[in-house]
């Protein structure tokens, strides 16, 4: 046991001398909607940003921590809500007989995973297992430019860096080599409101959805915010006034 | 009627008689305390009331919250995304870790410029150093609740430090984690003294303040309070005064919680935690950082810790490495001088724990770390016995 713990120590000790300074490039700064004290989540944006992650990344990637009735938050109707949850067929049960049986998904139910489990997924992507996408924005330093960097970051790798088999060059990617195949390109998903759909538009609507979903009450904290920084302004200078009457006369 | 209270008539009298409820009482409204405090004295109260607010908002968490590594991850997810306010709780009990770090560290600084440990505040000094050490204990515990990256891994690393004690020591590792890896049963203790802890702190703070009322505040000029006109009674003077500082530590307490409330924590806290996977570059919480430099600034395990830990346990021995009759950092020329360096060396004993220990890093650390012992063990005592300090007002009134 003692030599198990020395050596996963050590390992720690090299794996954190070896990643530390992995050259992974600084992402891009984006100007996104969502930055700032006074930040929104663009609502058309976001659902955009939903159909490009139902098209293209559920493919590989759930969204544990989101239920369909979430979605009201970025702008979907209720009946579209409805909709876009039947759509997908739940396992449920046991029913009376003890039978597992399934239904049509309903608004309260969990967006499905793609795989049944870690190793079924591993199994299906060359070993490598796709995150969860519910919390990646806040899960990776500088999420939303991270993401964003990443997606449009392909490149054809450097004459002198071999990639492995299997694995595309990405510098914005820690060791620059990503098991993950450029997910997106030019026209791959056609949006109803006519929007621009080439790389980049798709990238700022996936990671515009997913700045929500890593946080839905983001619109919320931050305008809760003001009130109170306000209400604590005036609060403070009250208390600041009252201390110099108090203290008029301490000398 | 039994025998009551002279002083009080009636039910009063009778309540006083057995439980001096009344006198206490008064003991607030009256305790007097120097008229000279500036605003560094008011990081005391403000702590106070960082402890406060870590105690309600956890309770209000605790009953969301579910102790079990399949689920824990998921029911701190659960409270971000459905519980009412849940975000806001959960923000306020995350940055107010931190922000009543931020309180107690000046309040040390504060004790360590005007000589607060001396004569006859030792043990007064001595329950704030307990109270160090429990919420050091209790805020590690806390970070490994939410079962993410950092929490598994940075509980992994702390716990294993135990094991550098000798024949002994794999033993009591064994027994922390209640089986043979950081695992459910750990988790559930964590819990549960998570819980405990912060009462325990509580009745600390309440001996600190029986002890801080038996001699009453130092002030800046260290000198002892000679007469009622050094003093002002607490009650409005420092009561305004404290509820003015409250207020700038709740702005700058809800600038963090509203706009930045991730800032102060680390993005892989957010990942599930994963016994298999670990993470680049595991970093303890900011206000780990100077005591995880000292750990990793020596190679040896054993002697690692053994440093660490006596870069605390050196603030109990402060009261007689400082001979030092003058208290007040104001009237001690070189002192004073050492001390910002001191404090200099400490934030880069912090920038150096936060970093990976490789290059110039591990050098800067030794060095940091060498000088920090240095401090303690020849600056404080020489400087105490061969400085010329500079004339003492004859009382408070005289100094301003």
């Amino acid at each position: 046991m003692r030599k198990l713990y020395v050596l996963i120590l050590i390992q720690i000790f090299i794996a954190s001398l070896a990643h530390a300074h992995t050259d992974r490039m600084e992402p891009k700064q984006m100007k996104w909607p969502f930055n700032g004290a006074f930040g929104t989540i663009d609502r058309e944006a976001a659902q955009r940003g939903y159909k490009v992650y139902k098209e293209v990344c559920s493919t590989c990637h759930s969204l544990n921590l989101v239920s369909y009735r979430n979605l009201t938050e970025i702008g979907f109707t209720e009946a579209e809500v409805k909709a876009l949850a039947a759509e997908h067929q739940v396992r449920d049960g046991p029913n009376d007989e003890g039978e597992m049986f399934n239904r049509p998904g309903t608004p309260a139910d969990h967006l499905p995973s793609p795989f049944a489990n870690e190793k079924a997924a591993r199994a299906a992507n060359n070993g490598a297992y796709p995150p969860d996408f519910s919390l990646i924005i806040k899960a990776r330093e500088d999420g939303a430019n991270y993401v964003y960097s990443l997606l449009t970051g392909y490149q054809t790798a450097p004459k002198n860096v071999t990639v492995p088999d299997g694995m595309y060059y990405n510098p914005y990617f820690p060791n620059h080599n990503i098991a993950m195949p450029p997910p997106l390109s030019d026209g791959l998903v056609t949006f109803d409101d006519g929007s621009a759909n080439n790389i980049d538009a798709t990238a700022r609507d996936i990671v515009t959805f997913l700045q929500w979903a890593a946080e839905p009450d983001m619109e919320k904290r931050k305008r809760m915010g003001i009130k109170t920084i306000l209400y604590l302004l005036a609060m403070t200078g009250l208390f600041y006034f009252a201390k110099k009457i108090v203290w008029k006369n301490i000398k | 009627m039994e025998q009551n209270n002279k002083e009080l008539p009636g039910i009063k009298g009778w309540i006083e008689y057995r439980l001096p409820v009344f006198s206490f009482l008064q003991h607030l409204s009256e305790y007097q305390t120097p008229k000279n405090l500036s605003y560094f004295w008011n990081f005391g109260s403000i702590a106070g009331i960082g402890l406060v607010i870590q105690i309600l908002t956890g309770i209000l968490l605790a009953m969301h919250y579910d102790p079990n590594v399949d689920h824990a991850f998921n029911s701190v997810e659960n409270i971000m995304r459905n519980v009412n306010y849940g975000w806001l709780l959960r923000y306020m009990h995350a940055v107010g870790a931190s922000m009543f770090f931020v309180a107690v560290y000046a309040h040390i600084m504060r004790g360590l410029y005007y000589g607060s440990y001396k004569h006859p505040r030792e043990l007064l000094w001595f329950l704030g150093i307990f109270i160090f050490l429990i919420m050091m204990a209790t805020a590690f515990m806390g970070y490994v609740l939410p079962w993410g990256q950092m929490s598994f891994w940075g509980a992994t690393v702390i716990t294993n430090l135990f094991s550098a004690i000798p024949f002994i020591g794999e033993s009591i590792v064994t027994w922390l984690w209640g089986g043979f890896s950081v695992d459910n049963p750990t988790l559930n203790r964590f819990f549960a003294l998570h819980y405990l802890l912060p009462f325990i702190i509580v009745a600390v703070v309440m001996l600190h303040l029986v002890a801080l009322h038996k001699h009453g505040s130092n002030n800046p000029t260290g000198v002892d309070v000679k007469s009622e006109k050094d003093t002002i009674p607490f009650h409005p003077y420092y009561t305004i005064k404290d509820f003015f500082g409250f207020g700038i530590y709740f702005l700058i307490f809800a600038f963090f919680i509203f706009f930045e409330p991730n800032y102060l924590g680390h993005p892989d806290n957010y990942i599930p935690a994963n016994p298999l996977v670990t993470p680049a570059h595991i970093v303890p919480e900011w206000y780990f950082l100077p005591f995880y430099a000292i750990l990793r600034s020596i190679p040896d395990k054993l002697f690692g810790v053994t440093a660490m830990i006596s870069a605390i346990l050196i603030l109990f021995f402060l009261p007689w490495l400082d001979s030092s009759k003058v208290r007040s950092g104001r009237y001690r020329p070189m002192f004073k001088w050492f001390y910002w360096v001191f404090i200099l060396d400490a934030v880069l004993l912090g920038y150096i724990g936060s970093q990976p220990a490789e290059g110039i890093h591990v050098i800067i650390g030794q060095f940091a770390t060498l000088y920090y012992f240095f401090h303690f063990l020849i600056i404080i005592p020489v400087v105490s016995k061969f400085e010329k300090t500079l004339p003492l007002p004859s009382s408070i009134s005289e100094s301003s």
